[in-house]
């Protein structure tokens, strides 16, 4: 018996990624090999009955984890996906005046700008979830950006009824927002449930585990004994640490990240 | 009080929406609720504090949500926020809706995702504009659950008497919108009373505290009872396969189901209830999966057709009313064009009128508005150019109600009502009830691969002497040359023959298009490209010769003034009605209705004869040729791009 709860959360994905799919054209969906994206690329599988339709793009600084790239090439095999590899640029090209950390995930900011030049997408499917991060809370299912990829939280659209804003104009492109409702435990119940491929740096070793994956930088591990799926759900189920309080790049001022998103960070 | 193992298989969230005037403490009230409900990461209150010695300012629960600098600096939340937290009961999703009057966009996005409502007043200031405007918008959202509290009794020194007063009014405006409340509760938000512990401040209240109230609700159900309604969001193509997606939004269907489909009218039997990775058990989808579906039969269907049981469709209209919410800077008016949304429907609508505009304050009402500003309700009648599958609000929640669309941009949403219109598809049924349709083996496509192009009625309609006879006569003889099987049926001829027992009566005049219009669909779907030229004065005729054939039907407005016909006249029939010799003749005694939103405008005031016919004949040859129908109907191949 599958979980009520996940069916309903699957449902409602499968539905905006059709959505997306059918309204917004070309389209790409950004793949940075963690749980919560590897988890939508599952949902996309189900969305088209097995297919991907549509590129997946990891945003490369050369920066990630070593595990993370070797389970990427696995995976592309495995699954016969149609990966974008597209090169970030370089850490001398950011703005100087950011905190040094802030800067290097800036370059994932730049490099989805001339990703978009380039091949000139109106739609970028995006695998955040509100419950991450306050300023991601205020995030909508469609969000339109202009090209550059600003975000004018003090003017979104209205969004109700899953009618979404669909349609921008030829300066802005959308951000597609599939999981956005769904919560982290959520996506390791339904990683459990689907039995969907992970990469190994999430299980504990040695007492240590990641709990989310950035580069290698400015993500670090965190003490746990979790070394399966299940001690996992059940470390989550009682914890009080955030997601996010491995990334270092969140902390380093109060207003890092809100620059960061304004900005058109993911 | 942490999330616990034991809710690890209810439904979902159950989302709760918190409005109110501003200031009177919504986003404290949620603050509050998640560190009593120890739903806060460790640190979180302490990192806060420090922000707020920093900043010089006193330590504030609503700060734990203004997340951006913005809202720090203006002290009012700008957007929905959502916010997960956990009694012992369940889990929640609270909406932080805003309370200020330029948010009310925000609002609604974060009200409609709701199952319950909490409306916060300030127990040293009672209903305000906001409190008044809010509740109204629960009530239009269709959310049936809602709980009052009353906020800040710490300042009014737990006062039973003034929360008495504060209780009398609120439920008072209440009732007068038909809102009703279960749950009235006094609390403190800043000291913690009433909130997940009950607190000593209050001893005279005996009712709920709101940790209580939540769990007291019930999750909003979904509509698997409702008759099936399964709008088609996609139509795929694997190698022969061809699956039709989209969610079901009421009721169940399963395999082997015989589906009829909306507007087309057009029912096949379902095969195949697909999923991935695939599961060839599946008998049976309901209401809120997402699903995909294969068919028996190549019948044609594209997004925005509504699956159903055969016994109960929707009603097929092109009118209809609904009570709205404008969120646009730019007032709704009459005669404005607008893009609606339901479930995958998309269609282009014309207010036609203005009904009523509803002041949410007093709730007093105008009948002759003109326009509706931002922030402002009313009841409107809208028109579709094409018949559309229609359920109101109160019979089917989920596809009875509409989002209005300008250019790119969400203006405004509402409950659609059916009353006063009679459902299209029944009206049309016939008199008789032994009378059974022939079922053709010939299919519309085999037809149209036969001769290359569909059957179509193009219905030129104008003033006498405007020109529909020239140019369905030189259009006809232009595509048939381009091996269009064309025909003309002419106001002339048909008089003489089939209607040779009607005159000039309106009644007379509506007879007589019915009849034309029933003989243009019949031709239309043997095959041929229909040009109906007849004066068709009034706008409800030409919506029931469309009636006859909805998908292939294309109104052409022949457009000229009058001046100008009666300076033509080429029959010299002007001169005689003036002269009193023609009675009821249209322009002069009897009235033309110009059509609100034809599908083509000819203007032959303007342009020269060889103009006109070009644009028909393009704009024809895009409608019924082949290609563009066989591909819709095939459905798309999901491939890279």
């Amino acid at each position: 018996m599958t979980d009520n709860n996940l069916q309903d959360l699957e449902s409602r994905s499968l539905y905006i990624i059709r959505e997306a799919y059918s309204r917004i054209n070309p389209i790409g969906m950004l793949w940075s090999i963690g749980k919560d994206s590897t988890a939508m690329l599952w949902l996309v599988k189900k969305a088209f009955f097995g297919q991907v339709p549509f590129p997946l793009i990891l945003l490369d600084t050369g920066e990630e984890m070593d595990e993370v790239y070797a389970f990427r090439d696995w995976l592309q095999k495995e699954w016969d996906l149609p990966v974008i590899n597209h090169i970030c640029p370089t850490l001398e090209e950011m703005d100087q005046t950011l905190p040094p950390n802030t800067r290097a995930a800036m370059r994932k900011t730049e490099g989805l700008k001339t990703l978009l030049a380039e091949h000139k997408y109106k739609g970028v499917i995006c695998g955040i979830r509100r419950d991450e991060q306050g300023l991601r809370a205020k995030e909508r299912v469609f969000s339109p950006r202009s090209l550059d990829g600003a975000w004018d939280f003090k003017d979104q659209p209205a969004e109700f009824w899953d009618q979404y804003k669909t349609e921008v104009p030829d300066d802005c492109h959308m951000r597609i927002h599939p999981i956005l409702h769904w919560t982290e435990l959520d996506i390791w119940r339904y990683t459990k449930q689907e039995n969907i491929p992970l990469c190994d740096l999430y299980f504990a070793k040695d007492g240590m585990r990641y709990r989310s994956l950035g580069e290698k930088s400015i993500t670090k591990p965190v003490p746990s004994d979790a070394d399966t799926l299940d001690k996992i759900i059940t470390e989550l189920e009682t914890t009080n640490t955030s997601e996010r309080a491995g990334r270092t790049m969140d902390k380093e001022t109060e207003d890092s990240f809100e620059k960061l998103r304004s900005q058109g960070y993911m | 009080m942490t999330k616990t193992q034991n809710k690890k298989h209810q439904k979902s969230h159950m989302g709760i929406v918190i409005v109110g005037h501003v200031d009177h403490g919504k986003s404290s009230l949620i603050g509050r609720l998640l560190y009593d409900t120890g739903s806060l990461p460790a640190g979180k209150k302490e990192e806060l504090e420090a922000i707020c010695e920093k900043r010089g300012q006193n330590f504030e629960w609503s700060f734990l949500l203004d997340a951006f600098q913005a809202e720090r600096d203006q002290a009012i939340t700008i957007d929905t926020t959502q916010i997960f937290f956990s009694t012992t009961a369940r889990n929640y999703v609270i909406i932080d809706a805003p309370g200020h009057r330029e948010f009310l966009k925000n609002m609604i996005s974060g009200a409609a995702q709701a199952d319950a409502g909490i409306l916060v007043v300030d127990a040293t200031e009672g209903v305000r504009e906001q409190t008044r405007r809010h509740a109204y918008m629960l009530h239009l959202l269709g959310l049936q659950q809602i709980a009052v509290v009353i906020n800040k009794m710490d300042k009014v020194n737990y006062d039973a008497k003034v929360f008495e007063a504060v209780k009398a009014e609120t439920i008072e405006y209440l009732k007068s919108i038909g809102l009703n409340t279960s749950y009235i509760v006094p609390i403190s938000a800043r000291e913690g009373d009433m909130l997940s512990s009950r607190g000593d401040n209050m001893p005279w209240y005996e009712g709920k505290s709101l940790c209580d109230v939540f769990d007291a609700f019930a999750y909003k159900s979904a509509p698997t009872d409702l008759p099936l309604r399964f709008p088609v969001q996609d139509v795929y193509r694997f190698d022969e396969e061809r699956v039709l997606v989209g969610r079901i939004e009421t009721g169940t269907l399963h395999k082997g189901d015989t589906i009829f489909f909306s507007p087309t009218n057009e029912k096949a039997t379902i095969t195949a209830i697909k999923n991935w990775p695939s599961d060839e058990s599946l008998m049976k989808a309901s209401a809120g999966q997402s699903i995909g579906i294969t068919l028996d039969d190549r019948i044609f269907v594209e997004r925005g057709h509504v699956g159903s049981s055969v016994k109960n469709p929707p009603m097929l209209s092109n009118i209809f009313k609904a009570n709205i919410f404008w969120l646009s800077n730019k007032p709704l008016k009459v005669g404005n064009s607008y893009t609606i949304r339901y479930g995958t429907i998309e269609s282009k609508v014309t207010v036609q009128s203005i009904d009523t505009l509803i002041d949410t304050q007093d709730l007093k009402t105008d009948n002759n508005a003109q326009s509706v500003e931002r922030n402002c309700v009313a009841e409107i009648t809208l028109r579709a150019r094409d018949s559309l599958p229609i359920d109101p609000h109160s019979t089917n929640p989920q596809l009875g109600r509409v989002v209005l669309y300008e250019g790119y941009d969400v203006a405004g949403g509402g409950l659609i009502s059916m009353e006063g219109y009679p459902d299209q598809r029944s009206s049309a049924k016939p008199k008789s009830e032994n009378i059974y349709k022939v079922t053709h083996s010939v299919t519309p496509n085999m037809r149209a691969e036969r001769f290359g192009h569909y059957g179509a009625v193009f219905w030129f309609t104008g003033l006498s002497g405007s020109g529909k006879s020239t140019l369905a006569v030189a259009v006809e003889k232009q595509i048939f040359e381009n091996n269009l099987n064309a025909y003309v049926l002419d106001g002339d001829n048909v008089r003489y023959g089939l209607n040779s027992d009607l005159g000039f009566s309106p009644e007379d005049r509506a007879e007589n298009i019915r009849r034309i219009g029933e003989v243009a669909a019949l031709q239309a779907n043997s095959g041929v490209v229909v040009l109906s030229a007849f004066i068709s004065p009034y706008q409800a005729d030409r919506e029931k010769a469309r009636a006859a054939l909805p998908n292939a039907f294309h109104e052409i407005y022949i457009k000229a003034d009058l001046a100008t016909c009666e300076g033509r006249d080429p029959k010299g029939l002007y001169k005689k009605a003036r002269g009193g010799d023609i009675k009821q003749f249209t322009g002069i005694d009897s009235p033309y209705e110009a059509p609100d939103n034809p599908d083509l405008i000819v203007d032959t005031q303007l342009n020269d004869i060889e103009t006109c016919v070009a644009q028909i004949v393009d704009y024809i040859k895009a409608n019924v040729i082949m290609d563009k129908k066989q591909n819709a109907s095939d459905g798309r191949i999901v491939s890279i791009k």
